[in-house]
């Protein structure tokens, strides 16, 4: 069926702001479906609230908004651009429930706009938990016995009848929100209470515990002929329990046969079919371990994380294909675009492995639980490839960059026996290495499946790595050895760590033996048919087929003498890079690494930009990364793509293959910026900044020398390596002062101290993570924070605007609103901060980017961070002000002026509109995380207020944050003593909205004293009804709770925040915050916004 | 024990032996299926090959002997990249290790699959030999390797005596061609009585008995050398009783009605192959195995048109016979292993013999 020539102009809305459940993946399935789209002809129209996405870019779509998502958002955005449909299959479930609302409200019904690649009926029987287990009823597939309850007293009755376990899950709710597993009454009414709160539609369902089957998943697609094919299925190594995205998942299933295989898949085509899905589907299973009992756990009729995952496991653009389904295309109409040749109706064939990690952010959350359940709480991943199990675990594992690259990473051996059993059947992101430890001192297989229900298959694997340390420990070292110990991805330096060797002894060992990786193409169908996409994988002891694309070629590469020889040699064909030698010169754009709280999406819109950028200069690119959720993993952005870890070995093995003319750091995070010495060692240039100039910035003490010399003040402070020196250096300061390392990301171990007691406490913790580099303290100065991202050609800088944070010094740059134009710094100050910048990048022989952070405290200027790459800020500042950042550092990077480019050096003439970046956090994923800001990053992601009043810009950016107000018009107020005037006055205007204020004894005496009408309650630990009854009783729009300085703040605090947030309360830790929120709200409402189409802000320049 | 397989244009892949040590000449297939390797190891249309599992990890989960799809194996090798050392199923109940011991299999692991399925693919299907002999001469080999041809296959695999599976619904023959436990197994499910027939049987036996309807299986080797077998199946064409055919039995009565097959380059062997149904434009996933394919151009359509063709490469998937209760695919409905979505087609000839009774 060709494409229905009805769909001219479509709007594509977008999933927000990163959140834990909802990440990058959709920015890959949007930008891939967009231009899908528009390869068509389709005029596009995108709606997505988050600015550091690529598919928020002008190249993207047609028309841009950048607004918040929200029903009155769209149904303004329909009424001023008159799409003839909407498509919300690629907006994860934030699109998709906006989707329902506006067709719920009948409102695309009466302005004649259609669903497409989905209807209303089919969201609404996979969603709804009654409608979708009376389709599965209806069809014969068994779920497991469940109903939906919507009263406490509801669900106790029912699980009366099946017994504990029972698993709950809420409806509407992304990644698995407020859901649970509840063993006994009191855990049932927790959390029953928690999601039905939760759900959209005031829905649990309660249901058999299905805990310790094996999890399956199955990507099927359906186009509009009833066509229907598997792109992939996936096996959880975690059984049913465990949410698939905090689970390892394997690719395809490993431990089930054709029979058990093929029944899922017909299962999951016939759910498909009967839901009527014209697009993409996930179809999710528990399979018992020991009979052929199914149940049907979920579906999700859109696009979503494991598709992308599948996607990227399998070669097979969903995304893309998914948007051309909705256009009206079958199936056997649209091209594999991997291949060429074949077409999107046949099943992708694998004859690799993939896993899948989650990167779970208990690093960021110290105090956090690291139990995990139904309940998601990975903030991204990492996917890696190999043609056997152990290797691709062995490789997603230090992909992971968590201080993690093997089985001995984390150590249990401390744990006696009974110890160690406790914490095998302790669920959390450490359980393979406890499984590891347990293999060691030989407990059977048998036990541990029973503890743990992990299929012994995937015990047996854990087994083959931990006897390879054995060996290592314990023989000698032979070739053949060495062979084996590579073929399953032990890198060099553990296998020196294991054998008393130095790497560099190990690389030479492996280089004289000719073991060096080589890699292997994927091609959607097992070589069946030559693939014209090169994205690659490497294994070890296998021909190499990336030299010389996939031409046919064998038999003479080094790497294939184990394997494969041809002793009359008369098959030798050109092989190897000699063969690619082409004239094009090479580039090697570095990528960011697994989604993390610190190193977010943003990373991964510079480093598509710049491999676009260098492609248009005429450069071949090559990327290495290995997160499946976003676009610059996608196969058709570089023109070649390695799926490995980022590790300096991982990294060389490319190198030594495709010998870059030069490589690009800064533009990939601090993953990338760290590969910089060891690129350097390598040999290959790093273009742009220089690594002796990477260092100066991070090295405290070069960097102090280049700012004396530049006559720059920063906070006085001084370098150590123990606490007693930590103390020593924060009373010569006096305190409050900032304790961090060195080489730090998002902050990380990052924390004000107010006396000795909280130094001795965070040299603890920041020693927890091994430390190579010192540690830092500085005089914490209180003042206004300033950002700015700048672009240096070594002579001029362009800065493209300054930006100015509205909470004070303190609080992480990253959780911090950031408002650009800057608006309360002078003239005089501005002119200051420009010259510093300029100064600080031409001292630092700045190429390219460069980000630095301002303190300006009583009208001076200090400097306290400066990085040498690109930030967090980048892609908004490029967005609002039309100057393509990302673009013009590349070109410069090149060797291109700023001049010549059509830029006038200096600070840029301010926009049109007020941009405002608003933090978005995740915490009500995390049970036990503290919610309160502080120098440690803590927001999973943001989104973006744009207008053309500051005002206007400040409620949309809480708006895309979810903050919604006013509801019910009742607060709670708890403040520090050090607040309690400050508070007085933002009362008295959240009094004069009409709030009623709530306030425990010290807050409520504070506000009485200054004639604000407050409601006095109880503390926590007096009698009820207390504060928490408030909170729990839902009708509490916000909580502003300033937490006291330094490690010993309240317990009640604490409790207040936690409860507040998992109820579903906004809750604000800075008074700074709470004044721009009560100002925003003071001057708009929800229907009188005006959308700003940023496709039109005029591109500055000609980069 | 070190292997080596030599393939007919002297490359040579060095492994681990596996199964029987026994040396072999075959020929090379591929097979892209995941799983269901103990279903390709005992389907008897491999009779006469060697087949290699493009999917790296084979033996997972062992070997459930109720799987099997005929009571042998009865390829000539089999060729993977690893073998699970330690099997885990439910169900299983031994390892593929012992498996090809048991029934004197030899095989060779630890070689790139990948590396030989691209030489199968860029050169065409060849021959091979799997040697555990180090010291093998190529000037010795190479010309026995050259030399080898599948054999009287059907014969070697079909079954010696015909039996009956009991059924109360339509009577059905089904020819033995080297059949696949799941197609009888499939007509049993829907009620049919199934009498399973030696591939040698006369047509008047098979008539004589009265069926409502005649299957042709599946079945190894060259169909063109099954010349007295395409005799037969022309006098069954003749007797109006309805006949579906799989694979090789779709070819067999193409040849009977003046069809040409021809070898492909390398075949179609995996689960993973988009059939489109000419009559509806509907497209299914199937189950493939087959190396010969009919040339429909010099098919004349009063005799027979194409009723199903291959999405990727255009090829012929399966024949309508004009005026007559005959219809038959190249491919395998089935499954055992692969998609079960062409099960309908099975539907489809019980409604056939339902009309005609």
């Amino acid at each position: 069926m060709p494409k229905n020539p009805q769909i001219k102009k479509v709007l594509v809305i977008g999933s927000g702001p990163i959140v834990i459940g909802q990440a990058a993946e959709f920015d890959y399935a949007g930008t891939q479906a967009c231009r899908s789209l528009k390869e068509e002809g389709i005029e596009v129209v995108l709606l997505n609230s988050n600015p550091a996405t690529i598919m928020t870019d002008k190249d993207i779509a047609d028309k841009v908004y950048i607004e918040p998502l929200t029903v009155e958002v769209v149904e303004q955005l329909i009424l001023k651009e008159r799409p003839d449909s909407v498509l919300p299959t690629l907006g994860g479930q934030a699109g998709l429930n906006l989707a329902m609302e506006l067709e719920e409200r009948g409102f695309l019904k009466e302005h004649d706009v259609k669903l497409i690649g989905t209807t209303s009926e089919t969201i609404k029987k996979a969603e709804d938990r009654l409608e979708f287990k009376s389709t599965m009823e209806k069809i014969g597939e068994p779920v497991a016995p469940s109903k939906v309850v919507e009263s406490i007293e509801e669900g106790v009755a029912f699980t009366r009848t099946i017994g504990f376990p029972v698993v709950l899950r809420p409806a509407y709710t992304l990644g698995g929100s407020g859901g649970g597993i509840a063993h006994d009454h009191h855990e049932l009414v927790e959390i029953l209470e928690n999601g039905l709160r939760l759900s959209r539609v005031g829905q649990v369902l309660v249901e058999r515990c299905i805990a310790g089957w094996k999890e399956i998943e199955y990507e099927v697609m359906r186009d509009s002929a009833g066509n229907v094919i598997t792109v992939c299925n996936m096996e959880n190594i975690d059984p049913v329990g465990v949410h698939t995205g905090d689970s390892i998942v394997v690719a395809p299933s490993q431990t089930l046969g054709d029979k058990e295989y093929q029944m899922l898949r017909t299962s999951a085509l016939n759910i498909i079919t009967e839901l009527n899905i014209t697009g993409g589907c996930n179809v999710q299973f528990a399979l018992h371990p020991t009979s052929f009992e199914y149940c049907v756990i979920e579906v999700n009729p859109r696009v979503s994380r494991s598709s992308a995952l599948a996607s990227k496991a399998t070669g097979y653009p969903i995304a893309k294909v998914a948007a051309k389904i909705a256009l009206g295309y079958t199936l056997d109409e649209i091209k594999n675009a991997i291949t060429g040749k074949t077409y999107a109706s046949f099943e992708p064939m694998l004859d690799y492995c993939v896993v899948k990690m989650p990167r779970l952010p208990f690093d960021k959350f110290i105090s956090a639980s690291r139990k995990l359940t139904t309940q998601m709480k990975a903030t991204g991943e990492v996917m890696s490839i190999c043609d056997n199990f152990e290797g691709a675990l062995m490789k997603a594992i230090r992909s992971l960059e968590q201080h993690v690259d093997c089985l001995l990473s984390y150590d249990f051996s401390e744990l006696n026996e009974e110890e160690l059993m406790q914490q095998l059947a302790r669920v959390d992101d450490r359980r393979i290495w406890v499984i590891a430890e347990a293999l060691r001192r030989g407990v059977p297989y048998d036990k541990i499946h029973e503890i743990t229900m992990i299929d012994n298959w995937f015990i047996d694997k854990l087994a083959i790595l931990v006897e390879m340390e054995q060996a290592l420990k314990t023989q000698e070292l032979t070739e053949k050895l060495l062979k084996e110990a590579k073929r399953i991805e032990f890198p060099d330096n553990v296998i020196a760590r294991l054998t008393g060797r130095t790497e560099a002894e190990i690389k030479q060992l492996r280089y004289e033996n000719g073991i060096t990786a080589a890699y292997k193409m994927v091609d959607t169908c097992a070589a069946e048919f030559a693939a014209e996409t090169p994205y690659y994988y490497s294994v070890f002891g296998s021909e190499d087929e990336a030299g010389a694309g996939d031409e046919y070629t064998f038999g003479n590469s080094e790497n294939s003498a184990a394997t494969v020889d041809s002793p009359d040699k008369k098959n030798e064909t050109a092989c190897g890079d000699q063969a690619s030698a082409a004239v094009r010169k090479k580039v090697l754009v570095l990528g960011s690494g697994p989604i993390r709280i610190g190193q977010g999406i943003e990373f991964d819109f510079c480093s598509v930009h710049c491999t676009w950028a260098f492609a248009k200069e005429g450069y071949e690119t090559i990327i290495i990364n290995n997160n499946p959720e976003t676009v610059s993993t996608d196969f058709d952005i570089a023109d070649k793509l390695y799926f490995e870890p980022l590790t300096p070995e991982d990294v060389e093995n490319v190198v030594r293959l495709e010998k870059p003319d030069g490589a690009v750091v800064q533009f990939g995070g601090q993953t990338a910026i760290k590969l910089t010495e060891a690129l350097m060692k390598m040999g290959v240039p790093i273009l742009g900044t220089s690594a002796e100039n990477v260092d100066a910035a991070e090295d405290r003490e070069l960097f102090d020398r280049i700012l004396e010399k530049c006559s720059i003040p920063r906070p006085a402070g001084d370098t150590v390596y123990t606490a007693e020196e930590a103390k020593e250096v924060a009373n010569r300061l006096g305190y409050p002062v900032l304790v961090r390392p060195s080489y730090v990301l998002g902050g990380q171990g990052m924390q004000i101290a107010i006396n000795d007691e909280d130094v001795d406490s965070y040299i603890g913790i920041i020693n927890r993570i091994a430390q190579e580099h010192p540690i830092l303290v500085d005089k914490y100065l209180v003042g206004k924070e300033i950002e700015v991202d700048a672009v240096c050609d070594g002579e001029d800088v362009l800065i493209p605007g300054i930006m100015e944070h509205i909470e004070r010094a303190g609080i992480h740059s990253g959780d911090s609103i950031s408002v650009y134009p800057a608006q309360s710094i002078s003239p005089k100050i501005k002119r200051v901060i420009e010259d510093y910048t300029r100064k600080l990048a031409r001292s630092l022989h700045v190429i390219g980017l460069i980000n630095i952070q301002f303190i300006v405290s009583n009208d001076e200027v200090f400097v306290i961070e400066v990085n040498p790459r690109s930030s967090r800020t980048v892609p908004y500042i490029s967005k609002v002000t039309g100057i393509p950042i990302v673009p013009l550092a590349t070109k410069v990077i090149l060797g291109a002026k700023i001049r010549e480019l059509g830029y006038e050096p200096g600070l840029q003439p301010e926009a049109d509109y007020f941009a405002i970046k608003m933090p978005v956090f995740s915490f009500e994923k995390i049970r036990g995380a503290d919610i309160s800001l502080g120098p440690e990053m803590k927001s999973t992601g943001e989104c973006l207020g744009i207008a053309a009043t500051f005002d206007e810009a400040l409620y949309k950016a809480f708006l895309g944050a979810g903050i919604n107000l006013p509801k019910h018009k009742n607060m709670i107020m708890t403040v520090r003593d050090a607040d309690k005037l400050e508070a007085a006055d933002l009362a008295k205007r959240f009094e004069a909205l009409g709030y009623n204020i709530f306030a425990t004894k010290g807050t409520a005496r504070a506000l009485m004293e200054a004639d604000v009408q407050v409601r006095m309650t109880r503390k926590i630990e007096q009698e009820s009804p207390n504060i928490m009854d408030l909170i729990l009783g839902h009708e509490i729009d916000l909580v502003i709770d300033t937490p006291s300085q330094g490690v010993g703040h309240s317990k009640d605090g604490f409790l207040i925040r936690r409860n507040a947030i998992e109820t579903g309360v906004n809750v604000l830790t800075s008074l700074d915050t709470a004044e721009a929120l009560i100002t925003s709200l003071e001057n708009n409402n929800i229907h009188g916004l005006t959308l700003v189409n940023i496709a039109e802000i005029t591109t500055r320049g000609q980069a | 024990m070190k292997a080596f397989l030599i393939l007919e244009d002297g490359t040579v892949f060095t492994g681990q032996s596996i199964g029987a040590a026994r040396e072999v000449i075959s020929e090379i297939v591929f097979n892209t299926s995941m799983t269901g390797y103990l279903e390709v190891l005992t389907d008897p249309s491999y009779s006469g090959q060697a087949v290699v599992m493009t999917y790296p990890l084979i033996g997972n989960y062992g070997i459930c002997y109720e799987d099997m799809e005929s009571d042998r194996p009865w390829l000539d090798a089999f060729l993977v990249r690893e073998l699970s050392r330690m099997p885990s199923n439910f169900r299983s109940e031994d390892t593929i290790q012992n498996f090809l011991l048991k029934y004197d299999i030899p095989g060779i692991a630890g070689i790139d699959t990948r590396a030989l399925t691209k030489i199968l693919r860029e050169k065409g299907t060849m021959n091979g030999c799997i040697t555990t002999n180090e010291n093998y001469s190529l000037d010795e080999l190479l010309p026995r390797i050259a030399a080898y041809k599948t054999g009287k296959e059907v014969e070697k695999v079909s079954c010696k005596e015909k039996y009956v599976l009991a059924g109360d619904g339509p009577k059905v023959a089904l020819l033995d061609l080297g059949a696949k436990r799941n197609i009888a197994r499939s007509l049993n499910a829907r009620g049919c009585e199934v009498t399973v027939y030696p591939a040698l049987t006369p047509a008047a036996e098979i008539l004589a008995a009265k069926p409502d309807g005649i299957m042709l299986s599946n079945g190894p080797g060259d169909p063109k050398e099954c010349a007295s077998i395409i005799a037969e199946i022309k006098k069954l064409y003749d007797s109006n009783v309805p006949i579906f055919a799989i694979c090789l039995g779709h070819q067999l009565m193409a040849l009977a009605n003046g069809a040409d097959t021809h070898k492909m380059k390398y075949g179609h062997r995996g689960g993973n192959h988009p059939v489109r149904d000419l009559s509806t434009g509907r497209v299914y996933i199937s189950s493939q195995n087959h190396g010969y394919v009919v040339d429909t151009d010099k098919l004349d359509p009063a005799v027979a048109v194409p009723a199903f063709e291959n999405v990727n490469d255009g090829t012929n998937e399966g024949l309508a016979y004009t005026n007559k209760n005959i219809f038959t695919v190249q491919y395998h409905p089935e499954a055992c292993p692969g998609p079960l979505d062409s099960g309908y087609l099975f539907d489809r000839f019980m409604k056939m013999m339902e009309v005609e009774r």
